[in-house]
């Protein structure tokens, strides 16, 4: 269980989130975190990852206070993806996933059966992520030749490879195509309820949002506006307070809900 | 790109046993271009040591180097107090400034970034002119070792502004980048400033100085950088994994539980003792610490396990084989290997930067 008590951070003098709290995300549920620029989404996860200071509040894990635990320590629970792309530096994919897991102060070249210095059980357990992410054949081809795409999914199992119990995504799915945004999400709705995770995603596409999520959170300057379910949570009344757009929300020929912009709200600067 | 056709179904792909043998394999082909690059620094040392302005036969140089008490003395002398400690020298400075810029560059994430690209050799110099020119050591060091003190602690007091900018400015790589330009062009304006104020003399043996030569090498010089270089090496691999995360991002290398802003006060304390021990020994030899970083990454990649100690023996094998050059460009003259490693360096340099770009 997830728990923000009362969350606020500033940049310098600029308060971005004044006091934002969330009762409680469940284990095994993927959240959306919705709204629109600047509204202090990143900012959030930042914070919840332990990248960004806090000036109050506390982030609750099981209980367990997380805003004073040491870098090592926060790190075995939660992994935050950013929203750039991982740097085009010249490693293969299979080795840049392999750093992930190896990266922190208390992992280092894990124990088990060694071959070469990294232990077998890594090997196979990247390989098998890779495969799982439908990437596993660019596995020996080098960061710096890959398309965006390509390297959006490569930070996402560099993630994934650290098995976290709190995994925070920032836009993973921005470079993605059609295809892949539903195979990624579809993959990180099993991951999270087999391993009991609790996801936290920040989107920008509502029907994915709408059609994948458990759980909505929206926020609009750092204050949290809705929370609940897709549907409760993505409605025409909060797309235009929020966003400041007219909508609708109707279900397709499927039954699926579907958000339809018809255009800018009337009364939105209002 | 294909996908899974069923996505749910999460069983190992049959070539996951082969990514396991293929990493292997890569992993073996890095460990025996490790070993090649150790054989050619052998190889080039051996060559360097047979050369040198007295033309001793080979067979009489690995007499002495054997037995040392059945050559005369003369021959002595030339073997065991020039001839070994300057090819020994080379070798060691090389493969110090190899490791102190290749974790410099990651550290800052810039690939400009060196121990003489970012003021330490020009803080040196200064610290060194202070000598040369103006008498002005610190006090209690040894008559002898006072031009080699003060470029040290000069070149530590550069280094450790960096530090200081890094850790209490807050800044960010390039921030730190920005201001080592900065100390540059400080130092390089008050050591012409010292030079502009010089005797004739002292002008030309500053500017000795400063071309950076192998020389000056000793039994003690050589000793205190070589075990530097073993203390610190051990301390560099130990952040391997660390320095390797560095390089996907700061950002995602402190989601991974690094501690980003500790990692690069180590590795700058690191970079600092090693290039100011180096500088201080054998004056300014630049593009080393620059160069040895980019051409080990092509080699190995950018797994730190591997590049560390890659570009240590790249710039080995670049100043192996610079003071061979120096030796053999003019006929009886050996040439200050400062100059000889740019000029021979920048061909091969350019060679690998082209060589990227057409790829």
């Amino acid at each position: 269980m997830l728990q923000l008590n009362s969350l606020q951070v500033a940049y310098g003098t600029r308060q971005i989130i004044a006091d934002l709290s969330v009762a409680g995300l469940r284990p095994g549920t993927v959240t959306a975190l919705l709204g629109p620029n600047g509204s202090g989404k990143s900012t959030l996860l930042k914070a919840i990852a332990g990248l960004n200071r806090l000036s109050g509040g506390q982030v609750l894990m099981n209980g367990d206070d997380l805003t004073h635990a040491s870098f090592e320590r926060r790190a075995r629970q939660v992994v935050y993806l950013p929203q750039a792309l991982p740097a085009a530096v010249h490693l293969q994919v299979f080795e840049s996933v392999l750093v992930a897991a190896n990266a922190s102060a208390f992992g280092g070249p894990t124990g088990g059966k060694s071959v070469d210095g990294v232990a077998r059980v890594d090997v196979t357990a990247v390989q098998s992520l890779l495969d799982r992410l439908g990437i596993g054949h660019l596995s020996m081809r080098y960061l710096d030749q890959l398309s965006g795409g390509q390297k959006q999914l490569v930070g996402l199992a560099q993630a994934m490879i650290r098995r976290p119990r709190l995994l925070l995504l920032d836009e993973p799915l921005s470079a993605l195509d059609l295809n892949y945004q539903f195979h990624v999400m579809d993959l990180l709705r099993q991951e999270t309820r087999e391993n009991g995770l609790i996801t936290l995603i920040v989107l920008h596409d509502l029907n994915i949002a709408l059609r994948h999520a458990d759980h909505c959170l929206m926020i609009r300057s750092g204050d949290l506006v809705a929370e609940g379910a897709p549907s409760q949570v993505i409605t025409p009344a909060t797309l235009a307070t929020v966003y400041g757009v007219a909508a609708r929300v109707e279900p397709c020929s499927q039954g699926v809900p579907q958000v339809m912009i018809d255009g800018l709200h009337a009364d939105v600067h209002a | 790109m294909t996908l899974p056709t069923s996505i749910t179904a999460a069983a190992p792909a049959p070539d996951t046993a082969s990514a396991a043998v293929n990493y292997a394999r890569i992993v073996r082909r890095r460990w025996m271009l490790v070993a090649l690059l150790a054989a050619i620094i052998v190889g080039c040392m051996l060559l360097d040591f047979t050369m040198g302005a007295s033309g001793l036969p080979l067979a009489e140089l690995i007499q002495t180097l054997i037995s040392p008490g059945s050559a005369d003395p003369t021959t002595r002398v030339i073997v065991w107090d020039i001839r070994l400690p300057y090819t020994l020298m080379a070798m060691a400075v090389g493969i110090a400034l190899g490791l102190a810029g290749a974790e410099m560059q990651t550290i800052l994430n810039n690939p400009l970034a060196s121990p003489f690209t970012l003021g330490l050799s020009s803080a040196a110099a200064f610290g060194a002119s202070l000598v040369i020119v103006l008498d002005l050591a610190i006090p209690g060091v040894p008559v002898g070792w006072t031009i080699a003190g003060n470029a040290f602690l000069f070149a530590m007091l550069s280094a450790m502004m960096l530090h200081g900018v890094a850790k209490w400015g807050g800044m960010n790589a390039s921030g730190v980048v920005l201001f080592g330009i900065a100390l540059v062009f400080s130092f390089n304006a008050l050591v012409s400033l010292i030079q502009f104020v010089a005797s004739a003399d002292a002008l030309q043996g500053l500017v000795f100085w400063t071309l950076g030569s192998l020389g000056r090498a000793d039994w003690t010089t050589l000793g205190v950088l070589l075990a530097a270089f073993a203390l610190i090496l051990p301390l560099s691999m130990r952040d391997a994994w660390r320095l390797t995360a560095m390089r996907l991002g700061e950002e995602r290398a402190s989601s991974f539980g690094i501690d980003v802003r500790r990692l690069r006060l180590r590795a700058l304390i690191r970079i600092a003792i090693l290039s100011s021990l180096a500088v201080a020994f054998v004056g300014t030899i630049g593009f080393i610490g620059l160069v040895a970083p980019h051409i080990a990454r092509r080699l190995f990649g950018e797994d730190h396990r591997f590049y560390l100690p890659g570009s240590a023996l790249v710039g080995g094998v670049i100043l192996s084989a610079a003071s061979i050059a120096s030796k053999n460009i003019v006929p009886g003259i050996i040439i200050p290997v400062g100059i000889v490693t740019s000029l021979v360096g920048i061909p091969f340099f350019m060679a690998v930067v082209f060589r990227r770009q057409l790829q």
